[in-house]
């Protein structure tokens, strides 16, 4: 047999057909589904007439509208929008008999963090979303990938997507990390060297040294990002660490299903002379801790660095960055970590995982944020939440002066109430910095949990080393 | 599904790269449970000011481009979400047809499902149909499929490539979902198989 990526491997495993002209339908073993990109599917199938092919393998889960604060029972809290799609999900869920974890259901949260929780994302599975950020998934070497609404549609009524594949790249990040330096910061470095559209036709498979290090909630924030990079999908293939997080979680199987699936998840690797059509090599020990400057998730440097000048860029990225300065608020040469800052976020698919909260807290300790600031904590999930007050954490946010919220994607994207004001500048650990994307007119900074733990202390962008 | 007839238009330039579905579509406007009627919320931080008035230097804006049936636009279009409200809100303004030297992966998927088409050119060819695109009212171009041809407002023409299948679902308006159930045989299949030897799925 010729040697195969992990990609090739999964792919070749979900094959239902080839076409003549390569074009492939690809079985689908997850559907997550949430309130957003939806209701327009279910509409669609109900004017043809058609029904969920594979209910049982189809779990739904509102995050992106619902309100984090304590009140969000009362609907009330909700405009009547965001009520209406939320009803939806909650009558499409019921009518064509989905999984489904209402707001009101402890194990809500948000749909890439529900997953893995739920034990609904194995390894060598092939996940579909309508969400971008899909990719999370492939943290458990899985195939996971965002879709559109009429693909949900398709998915729904077929269990299947029309597909042609991706090529091959490999991201390797050799050795190990310096302390202050984390997963978020390997998945902006990488964003930062490729460029975001560095991705685009590629499955990139992260490995080295300094990934296999990473413990399965700091590989979700990477693979999370691998959109960021224009990647169809980003995997890591499953080791002993994938097979203890997945164990005895409620969707995991169970007794001699187990055994008979280890035996096929233990070859779900790249072989060694895989042919890959693009191969990275970034040394961990050259990841420093980083921030974006600009509106792009491909605007990264280290903390340590000065903002940068429009003219050092080529091409469209001239005008590009500087659109991104003028919309920001900021002079080339200004120093990265003298930049002040309004508000902080700490959440999201990419960093709100119980590990997220722990890295946070621990430089929250005995320590207040600084005076005016707003701060907020939203747990990627109400069980996320339900652990961190366990372990105290939650204490340690709320005495440096953090609120603590329920589970949603929150000021992310700024769908739901939490949203910045124009010009009000936020330190965020989510993964988009886009003009507008939390709240017309804010301006964001993306950066790992401890840096904006960091920066809620200090009031600027700060080395979180300096710190520790 | 519409046909996709040959097209005829105005041509609107954009030569901002990374032109993100946040700027496409703001999330205020993914609340809609229809897939209609977000024309006039496209680009729309760009396109208006606070108070909700248009910004009249916005390209869409200017009279010459408002009935605009193409977009020329900068590298990396569509990048960010998976929002299909992106090319909804396009093609519920008009735009039929989009240039650019590259897209990201699930913004160029979503257009085929609505009926547009997604047409990549090498970076001088973007350039030339930019500038002529820039002569307002006068830049009408012309799309046609079947030949795999875009003619700009000087009679030159550029060959693009796009994939057969996809084509032909354009051309003949053809429902993805329809054309998959017609392999339900092979699902069926699969899912027996599937259900032996990975029983936990
Ligand atoms: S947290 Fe943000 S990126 Fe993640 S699913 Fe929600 S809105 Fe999307």
């Amino acid at each position: 047999m010729s040697p195969k990526t992990l990609y090739d491997k999964i792919w070749d495993a979900h094959l239902v057909h080839e076409a003549e002209d390569g074009t492939c339908l690809l079985y689908i073993d997850r559907h997550l589904v949430h309130e957003v990109t939806s209701p327009q599917a279910f509409e669609g199938l109900r004017m043809a007439g058609r029904k969920v092919h594979a209910p049982d393998k189809t779990i739904a889960v509102p995050d992106h509208n619902v309100p984090t604060t304590l009140d969000r029972a009362n609907a009330a809290t909700m405009t009547e929008e965001s009520r209406i799609q939320v009803e939806a999900l909650d009558k499409n869920a019921k009518d064509f008999g989905l999984h489904y974890y209402p707001v009101s259901d402890v194990r809500q949260g948000i749909v890439h963090i529900v997953g893995p929780e739920q034990g609904w994302t194995l390894p060598g599975m092939t996940v579909v979303c309508g969400d971008s950020h899909t990719a999370t998934h492939g943290a458990f070497g899985a195939l996971a990938h965002g879709i559109g609404t009429s693909e949900v549609e398709h998915v729904l009524a077929t269990q299947t997507l029309i597909q042609s594949k991706s090529k091959n790249m490999k991201v390797e990040i050799t050795g190990k990390l310096a302390p202050g330096v984390t997963a978020k910061d390997i998945t902006l470095s990488v964003i930062g060297r490729t460029g975001t559209a560095g991705g685009t036709g590629y499955v990139i498979e992260y490995c080295g040294e300094a990934i296999r290090d990473l413990s399965m909630e700091g590989r979700m924030t990477v693979c999370n990002m691998a959109i960021e990079g224009g990647a169809r999908a980003g995997l890591i293939a499953p080791d002993e660490k994938t097979f203890e997080y997945v164990k005895g979680r409620p969707h995991a199987p169970k007794g001699a299903q187990w055994e008979a699936a280890m035996d096929w998840w233990k070859t779900l690797y790249s072989d060694d002379d895989a042919h890959w059509d693009k191969v990275i090599t970034i040394r961990g020990e050259d990841i420093a801790p980083v921030v974006t400057w600009g509106t792009s998730p491909e605007d990264v440097l280290p903390i340590t660095a000065e903002v940068p000048d429009p003219a050092s860029f080529s091409g469209g990225k001239v005008g590009a960055a500087q659109r991104s300065l003028d919309y920001m608020g900021l002079k080339p040469g200004q120093k990265l970590s003298d930049i002040e800052i309004d508000t902080v976020f700490i959440g999201s698919c990419t960093n709100g995982r119980i590990e997220d909260l722990r890295a946070a807290a621990a430089i929250l300790k005995g320590k207040k944020i600084k005076d005016g600031m707003r701060a907020m904590v939203v747990p990627g999930s109400g069980l996320v939440r339900a652990q961190a007050e366990e372990e105290g954490l939650a204490q340690i946010f709320q005495d440096a002066g953090f609120e603590w919220r329920l589970a949603g994607c929150s000021m992310c994207l700024a769908m739901n109430p939490d949203q910045l004001s124009p010009g009000e500048r936020c330190a965020a650990t989510s993964n988009r910095n886009f003009e507008g994307r939390q709240g017309r007119g804010g301006r964001t900074h993306l950066m790992s949990p401890a840096m904006a733990a960091a920066a809620a202390v200090t009031g600027r962008l700060t080395d979180v080393r300096e710190i520790m | 599904m519409e046909k996709f007839e040959k097209v005829t238009g105005i041509a609107a330039p954009m030569p901002l790269v990374n032109i993100d579905t946040d700027m496409i579509i703001p999330k205020q406007f993914l609340k809609t449970i229809k897939r209609s009627g977000l024309g006039v919320n496209l680009f729309d931080e760009m396109r208006y000011d606070d108070n909700g008035n248009e910004i009249p230097d916005f390209v869409l804006n200017k009279p010459a481009y408002r009935e605009a049936k193409i977009l020329v636009a900068g590298d990396n279009f569509g990048c960010g979400s998976s929002r299909e409200h992106a090319p909804w809100a396009l093609a519920d303004f008009g735009i039929k047809v989009i240039v650019s030297t590259s897209y990201a992966d699930i913004f160029y998927n979503n257009c085929f499902k609505n009926g547009m088409l997604p047409i990549v050119l090498p970076e001088e060819q973007v350039e030339a149909l930019m500038k002529d695109a820039e002569k307002g009212a006068n830049a009408r171009m012309e799309v046609d499929l079947e030949s795999q041809t875009i003619t700009d407002s000087t009679g030159a023409a550029y060959h693009f490539e796009v994939d057969p299948f996809r084509k032909h679902c354009l051309l003949e308006g053809l429902d993805d979902i329809g054309l998959t159930l017609e392999k339900a045989g092979a699902i069926e299949t699969f899912e027996a198989q599937a259900s032996q030897w990975r029983p936990w799925v």
